[in-house]
């Protein structure tokens, strides 16, 4: 049996008083594509944040690949990692967020090379030509010496994707990637996931784009209220969900 | 009902007959003082063009501009590190910087530059070692604490203080979710910092520095009450012997207002320079600098 790409075991997190995740199990076999649905408060973004430890957890153990995230046990005692641990864990799961992120300061080029130069050390030169090669993917290679501020949000967000792979991650992490597009940009992002869904990337995508998570998902999880309400192939939850709050869900956002 | 046809073209131009009379005023203002200028005798412009490029002011000049740039150079390298402090998630850094902050902010410059000069009063020697144990070095505070080092410590320290609440500012300014894509990226603390967060905030923290650099530069005229020779102490030195002293201090006056204005200058580059990527069009041009033409209001990206 090969171990799955992704495992969360009971995981929990309280921002003060609030308790946000309450005992998330989760599993992501290598290659499957998981869309979380949920509505909005109910944790899906920080689940995705504690998956590369953005957020620390509180309780439970989430591992990505084999390797528990952001903590260590050896002899059955369990410690924080460093800082430095935790980033070298970081590299290997990319992200991409609803307010895509790119470095404003850089054009899209040096927005995709930063962290192949700068962490993994790659010469320059070859980084530039995988850069090219990403934004060939996405759609975008005549853009590659513009500010992201030239470019339109849907663009952002492929440029965002672009940056994202050059780090070659295992593991791709979607929040909300089309939320803050305007509605005639959002199909040319959903493309882009659609394409590395195709070419077997292991990817969790959270978001309220039914008709993406019926197409591309292997499997639809739904959350609410901080715990994985329902979880299975996309026909059986979006057609038949088994729960009323799944239901009462999507009669509302179908 | 059939609405008129109208071609707005040629249309003729609002006439401002305000501004007509602001400028008549302001025209014969100029003229006033241009004529108190050339007139009056007390001006003494012959003294003036005498000493403007004196060796002995240029000694001056050279004080003042060494004690601006070392000033300078303690304040921003302390400043990063207070703003860096204040921010930390150490909570007795966090107290540490923000008393240093509040101590120096609120307290006269002077007041700190003259403390720092007669430290020996407090202080008659200074050493260091484990506190209440061995010391290491010692030396007379009367020795160490030159002139020059005293103005160095009362304006750089005082500085740091303002330049900590100038970076501080940027760095907040910078966006939650820049620090976020590089961390998800794999970018370490340091690496982010300086790559990511530090040069965005440049654009906030430049133009109040360029402020501080200009303030800097007159603030030193304070030194010339520690007996630093300065510009100011200079010139205060020869119309003390000579009584000219309206001509005199004339003379630095032109010199503060020349090295302000190369300041000025140079600041204009530099936020060119950190304006890549901050707006859709190109950035503003160093003319459009000059006559203060208002800067392009960026567009919000969609
Ligand atoms: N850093 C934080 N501090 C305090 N509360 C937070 C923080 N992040 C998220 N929350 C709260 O946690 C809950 C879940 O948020 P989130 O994971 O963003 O939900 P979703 O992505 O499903 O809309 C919300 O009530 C939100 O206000
Ligand atoms: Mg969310």
């Amino acid at each position: 049996m090969t171990i799955p790409m992704v495992r969360a075991r009971g995981v929990r997190k309280h921002f003060g008083h609030l308790e946000v995740l309450k005992g998330i199990d989760l599993e992501v076999r290598q290659g499957e594509v998981v869309v979380v649905l949920g509505p909005s408060g109910s944790g899906k973004s920080t689940f995705l944040r504690c998956v590369n430890h953005l957020e620390t957890i509180d309780g439970g153990s989430i591992h990505v690949d084999g390797e528990l995230i952001g903590f260590e046990a050896s002899g059955g005692r369990v410690r924080h990692l460093r800082r430095r641990e935790i980033t070298r864990q970081r590299r290997e799961i990319g992200m991409v967020f609803q307010q895509f992120n790119l470095f404003p300061h850089f054009t899209v080029v040096q927005n995709v090379i930063e962290a192949p130069v700068g962490v993994r050390g790659e010469p320059r030169g070859q980084a530039r030509e995988r850069a090219h090669a990403l934004l060939r993917r996405v759609g975008l290679e005549e853009k590659a010496d513009a500010y992201p501020r030239q470019l339109s949000g849907g663009q952002q967000q492929r440029v965002a994707i672009a940056r994202a792979l050059a780090m070659r991650p295992k593991l791709m992490l979607f929040d909300e990637p089309t939320s803050a597009l305007d509605p005639e940009l959002v199909g040319e992002v959903l493309a882009v996931m659609k394409g590395l869904a195709e070419d077997g990337l292991t990817m969790i995508v959270v978001t309220h784009e039914v008709g993406f998570a019926r197409e591309v998902a292997d499997r639809v999880v739904f959350m609410d209220d901080g715990v994985v309400v329902e979880s299975g192939a996309p026909a059986d939850v979006l057609d038949r969900p088994a729960s009323p709050r799944t239901k009462a869900f999507l009669s509302r956002v179908l | 009902m059939s609405l008129p046809d109208v071609d707005v073209a040629g249309a003729a131009r609002t006439r401002h007959p305000l501004r007509w009379v602001a400028s008549i005023v302001l025209l014969v203002l100029a003229a006033q003082l241009v004529s108190l200028l050339v007139t009056n005798p007390n001006f003494q412009w012959d003294v003036v063009g005498r000493y403007v490029n004196a060796q002995i002011i240029g000694q001056g000049i050279f004080t003042t501009l060494l004690l601006t740039v070392i000033a300078m150079a303690v304040g921003v390298v302390l400043g990063v590190l207070l703003a860096v402090g204040r921010l930390s998630e150490n909570p007795v850094a966090r107290a540490a910087c923000g008393l240093y902050v509040w101590f120096f902010r609120g307290t006269p410059v002077l007041v700190q530059l003259v403390l720092w000069y007669n430290l020996s009063y407090l202080l008659p020697e200074i050493s260091f070692g484990i506190p209440f144990g061995p010391e290491f070095v010692s030396a007379d505070t009367n020795v160490l604490i030159t002139p020059l080092l005293a103005a160095i410590l009362g304006l750089g320290l005082n500085e740091g203080a303002y330049m900590a609440e100038i970076i501080r500012g940027g760095l907040m300014s910078v966006d939650h979710g820049q620090t976020e894509a590089a961390s998800a990226l794999g970018i370490g603390g340091a690496r982010t910092f300086r790559r990511i967060v530090l040069p965005q905030a440049m654009r906030f923290i430049i133009p109040p520095t360029g402020s501080q650099v200009i303030s800097m530069l007159k603030a030193t005229s304070l030194v010339s009450v520690i007996a630093l020779a300065d510009l100011l102490y200079t010139v205060q030195s020869i119309y003390n012997r000579t009584f000219q002293t309206i001509p005199l201090l004339i003379v630095a006056c032109v010199w503060y207002l020349v090295i302000t204005s190369i300041l000025y200058v140079g600041q204009s580059f530099i936020e060119r320079h950190y304006a890549r990527g901050a707006t859709r069009n190109a950035p503003q041009s160093f003319w459009s600098f000059l006559t203060f033409r208002r800067r392009p209001t960026p567009e919000v990206p969609s």
